[in-house]
């Protein structure tokens, strides 16, 4: 932890070393209500399908079934779960990859380089993050499906490519992390313009980008209304809409209620991400911290 | 998909399987094998189209999301091997018309074959979505089907899907629960909601049955039940009365259960819906015939507490509704229709077919199999040894005649829990939340160009 | 920039175009003009839907704001035993896919079987009641609070961060108070992240979705199919075949939230330049 956050910590520690015990009594509160679902979640993936209904929820039932759970949640429906998993990987990887990239390039182009316009290019970028999303999604949709692009993978990756809100992060941030005279030194030693941006200003940009590449993981992992409209063939599913089929598999003629793999299946869908959110956490500290001093 | 039917297979225990296999022995004579009945004429050249479609074979996608669809599948593809049929689990009827109301409309993505409700068929035939059937001939196989399910899939001069399976309402109680506070099986609803008081009044957390005001579909059927016939559809004109008499009589008989609030408020099939019906906090359930199998699986603790009675009367004449069920179609955008239709022939009309549908525990639509000895004679060890299919067959042969869906009833049902379930939430007269969904249909059918007659 | 132009700008252009049309079952595709709009500025369902979103802003957004500026400003005081415990602690519900949020918080929420029905049972009376008519609108604003809390507080603590510690200091010998500190000096510092973070909320508000159409199945009749307008153009379209009124509503709710956000913006940097 200490090495997450080593300018914090090495604060001076001189101006107010003392303790307050009500202020961490009023943290231990919000951290509760924080972890209050999660513990939930993780005590009844424990459960059978029977006591998940019958027991007290925050406490274990009389059998401890989540090896059980896990093995039925990954072979269930020949191990669709796993074809899930799979699928969201590649729009994470796709999608949040291509949109880090798309918004580094275009976030340090703009940063960087003067060109007429500059100002109207920014206002469309904060007026893009304005723009509700979900409202593109239904005329996204018929355009997507004119091409032929609907359930298909295209039709996830595509739009997830586009993040405003990751360029508009690397835009400010480069302006202050990449000093304009470094750029003018390497050229100045002839190096192209590419080479530059490779050499010089990648490294300088990490921390930006790795936020910027953060969000977008969680953005696509947790993406739900896009592919909702977008895909029908469960093969292609996220886990998100997979989860939400199975727990609406309880409904109607052919009922085959399973809320006890929802859970579980909900519990596997969140490991990665936080596991994911630990690593890179050194990151998003001081990546976040640029975009949201400017303004 | 294939674990799925393996469960559900499971649960319903051997003695289904086994009633399955006595039928097959029994009517694997061909009596009611289509291939068989072609008699000559149009029909029979049409046979061998399809018959010839079979042995050139080629791909299909189904879509559906009946549990035994993998295992029927597979036993077409070991007897068609040329065939190679893609299964799509679309999960339910609700994504399943999304889907494929979005496939159709995107123009590509529409599957061969696939399943759709019978509420749902109008919404689908009435843009040309589906193919007519007659020009396979298929009128031929009326008789293999019961006349409610036939007449749900047969209208507006063409036949556009085989029956699957049908849903006769029944009342479904738990004997236990009626023992333990005296109540008699309501043979009218006037008992019925008596029993709903004897109930509430006990103070404890017990309740005649659910009803939350969000599911549509029992909505109608109930209307159905009591006579009622708001929809009627003429080609692109549409009357919508849901003040008939018949819907007015169910308003007026439910409208008390609302009023003193002797309804449980448990949204059908959630978590707490099968708890409750697994220890008797619900202690009746006027559903479809298909709901022991739904009971077996996925209400354990019930057992040998429930029964099944005929559906409560207004009048002491037997009368019941469809509730749920469905067919499966051909598309009129599917590239290889003759394979697609001799698809479903097999799959809606072939006993080798609707032999693994029954083992899954499904309710039939056809005639022969409701009227074999075999299937009557069942006892449900769940029910406590009852016969539980002589009642349901029984259903089968009251359901009221006459009764049509309109033809965006997917988005009418949409809208029944914003407008007849607003008078659940407030305690209102049921009627007016009827007048509301009326409105708003009017409204809705007319913005897409019918005309409404209220 | 191609990209750009194919997710962004053409589906623009193209619900512009869808809304000046009307497609029916019976009758085909013709051009009505402002016909639509017209019907969406009379429409009550859609009014409904949003002064519902307004008054949800209203009340979640300040709540959720002021409860991550606490947790940020305790967190930055440096009078916390295990500061970053608490730090990423309350992040990680933002790490939680919104569909598993809502089915967790949903069984929670069970009168029968969640924990509100345990507590019930333990108090004898019916001292929760999440799912009812009175409290479905803070159910879901809880469940978002408890999304977003955590990122919003991140989002202010890294503005906190950015505070040179020689203020502090200086202000320190000054003998300012704690209190006087956090009036003077990190208030003021907030204002950017402040300003960002109630678009993002606004924002956020508008397009509720998720969490209202999943806890559908759970209270169908008190959760309608135009409780959100969000919610309203989705079923439109995709239930009710009704695409260019869909798009209609998706314009007009694109274009308040725009506004919205937009004057926020304005009064937040120009309050910030006085």
């Amino acid at each position: 932890m200490k090495r997450a956050a080593p300018a914090f910590d090495r604060s001076p520690s001189a101006l107010r070393p003392r303790r307050s015990i009500p202020l961490g009594i009023v943290m231990a509160v919000f951290l509760i209500y924080a972890f209050l679902p999660l513990v939930w979640l993780l005590i009844n993936a424990t459960k059978t399908q029977g006591d998940i209904s019958t027991t007290f929820g925050l406490w274990f039932g009389s059998e401890f079934a989540l090896w059980d759970n896990i093995v039925e949640t990954l072979t269930y429906g020949d191990g669709i779960f796993l074809t899930w998993l799979a699928n969201t990987m590649i729009y994470v990887i796709a999608g949040a990859g291509g949109a880090t990239l798309l918004a580094t390039l275009a976030g340090y182009g703009l940063a960087k380089y003067s060109f007429p316009g500059k100002r109207a290019v920014f206002a469309i970028v904060l007026g893009a993050i304005a723009v509700p999303g979900t409202a593109l999604a239904v005329p996204t949709f018929l355009m997507f499906s004119q091409l032929g692009l609907t359930n298909t993978m295209w039709a996830i990756i595509i739009p997830s490519l586009i993040s405003p809100f990751g360029l508009y992060l690397i835009w400010v941030y480069a302006v202050d992390a990449v000093p304009t005279e470094l750029l003018e030194a390497a050229r100045v030693d002839g190096a192209g313009e590419f080479r530059t941006f490779f050499t010089v200003a990648l490294r300088l940009l990490a921390p930006g980008i790795v936020t910027v590449a953060l969000f977008a993981i969680v953005a696509t992992w947790n993406n739900y209304f896009l592919p909702l409209i977008m895909l029908n063939d469960p093969q292609l599913f996220p886990l998100t809409i997979g989860l939400q089929q199975w727990n609406l598999q309880a409904t109607g003629v052919g009922s085959d209620p399973i809320f006890h793999l929802v859970i579980t299946g909900s519990l596997l869908t969140i490991i990665p991400i936080v596991i994911a959110f630990l690593l890179l956490q050194r990151f998003w500290q001081s990546g976040l911290s640029a975009g949201s001093v400017k303004q | 998909m294939t674990t799925r039917h393996h469960r559900r297979a499971m649960a319903t225990g051997a003695a289904v399987v086994g009633l399955a296999l006595t039928l097959a022995a029994c009517s694997g004579d061909a009596e009611t094998t289509p291939e068989s009945t072609g008699n000559g004429g149009e029909g029979a050249e049409t046979n061998d189209a399809l018959d010839a479609a079979l042995e050139r074979g080629g791909d299909l996608t189904y879509w559906t999301w009946t549990p035994s669809a993998e295992a029927q599948v597979e036993a077409f593809m070991d007897a068609y091997p040329n065939v190679n049929v893609e299964v799509v689990d679309t999960g339910g009827a609700a994504d399943n018309n999304l889907d494929l109301q979005n496939a159709i409309s995107a123009g590509s993505g529409v599957p061969d074959v696939v399943q759709v409700e019978y509420q749902a068929l109008p919404q689908f035939v009435l843009p040309g979505a589906l193919l007519d059937l007659s020009e396979y001939g298929f009128g031929e196989y009326e008789s293999l089907y019961t006349p409610s399910t036939w007449g749900a899939v047969s209208f507006s001069e063409g036949i556009w899907g085989l029956p699957q399976d049908s849903g006769p309402m029944a009342l479904f109680y738990n004997k236990r629960v009626f023992d333990e506070y005296g109540i008699e099986v309501p043979a009218t609803w006037d008992e019925f909601v008596e029993a709903g008081r004897t109930l509430r009044e006990s103070g404890d957390d017990v309740w005649i049955t659910n009803d939350y005001g969000g599911d549509a579909g029992f909505g109608t059927s109930m209307m159905w039940q009591a006579g009622g016939l708001p929809f009627q559809i003429d080609g692109e004109n549409v009357t919508i009365d849901l003040q008939d008499e018949g819907t007015t009589r169910w308003a007026e008989t439910w409208n008390p259960l609302i009023e003193e609030d002797l309804l449980a408020d448990i949204p059908g099939w959630s978590d707490e819906w099968f708890t409750a019906l697994s220890d008797g906090t619900i202690a009746s359930l006027p559903i479809g015939a298909w709901m022991p199998g739904v009971l077996e699986s996925s209400a354990p603790g019930g057992a040998g507490d429930w029964a099944v009675a005929p559906m409560p009367t207004y009048d002491g004449e037997p009368a019941t509704a469809e509730n749920g069920g469905s067919s499966q179609a051909v598309t009129a955008q599917s590239e290889d229709p003759e394979l697609a239709a001799a698809f479903l022939r097999w799959l809606n009309a072939s006993d080798e077919s609707v032999e693994v549908f029954l083992a899954s525990g499904g309710f039939p639509a056809t005639v022969a199999d409701l009227e074999s000895e075999e299937f009557q004679a069942y006892e449900s060890e769940y029910f406590g040894g009852q016969r539980i299919n002589e009642v349901l067959v029984d259903a089968t042969n009251s359901v009221l005649p006459g009764w049509q869906y309109l033809p965006w009833q997917a988005y009418a049902n949409s809208i029944y829990p914003d407008t007849v379930g607003q008078a659940y939430l407030s305690g209102a007269d049921l009627n007016e939340g009827l007048l509301n969904w009326q409105d708003q249909n009017i409204q809705y059918g007319s913005d897409q160009g019918f005309t409404v007659n209220p | 920039m191609v990209v750009f132009a194919l997710t962004f700008i053409a589906p623009l252009v193209y619900s512009v175009y869808l809304s000046l049309f009307r497609d029916q079952l019976v009758g085909g595709n013709v051009f009505v003009g402002l016909d639509n709009y017209a019907q969406a500025f009379a429409d009550e369902k859609l009014l409904e839907g949003a002064l519902r979103v307004g008054a949800f802003l209203a009340v979640q957004v300040p709540i959720m704001l002021v409860l991550a500026l606490i947790a940020a400003l305790a967190i930055d005081s440096k009078r916390l035993a295990g500061s970053s415990l608490f730090r990423i602690g309350l992040f990680l519900p933002y790490a939680v896919p919104g569909v598993v949020a809502v089915l967790m918080w949903g069984f929670i929420y069970s009168e029968r079987l969640g924990l509100a029905g345990d507590v019930n049972d333990t108090v004898g009376f019916d001292l929760m009641t999440p799912l009812s008519g009175d409290w479905i609108l803070f159910a879901i604003g809880n469940i978002v609070t408890w999304e977003f809390m955590g990122y919003n507080m991140l989002i202010f603590y890294s503005a906190l961060r950015a505070v040179s510690h020689d203020v502090y200091e200086a202000a320190a010998i000054d003998g300012a108070g704690q209190f006087r500190i956090i009036w003077n000096i990190k208030l003021p510092a907030l204002r950017g992240a402040l300003v960002i973070a109630t678009i993002f909320s606004i924002i956020g508000s508008f397009q509720l979705f998720n969490e209202p159409n999943i806890l559908k199945s759970l209270v169908p009749t008190l959760i309608t199919t135009f409780y959100t307008p969000n919610m309203y153009a989705y079923n439109l379209s995709f239930v009710g075949q009704q695409v260019n009124y869909a798009a209609t509503v998706a314009i007009i709710m694109g274009v308040i939230t725009a506004v919205i956000a937009y004057v926020v913006q304005l009064r937040g940097t120009r309050g910030g330049a006085r």
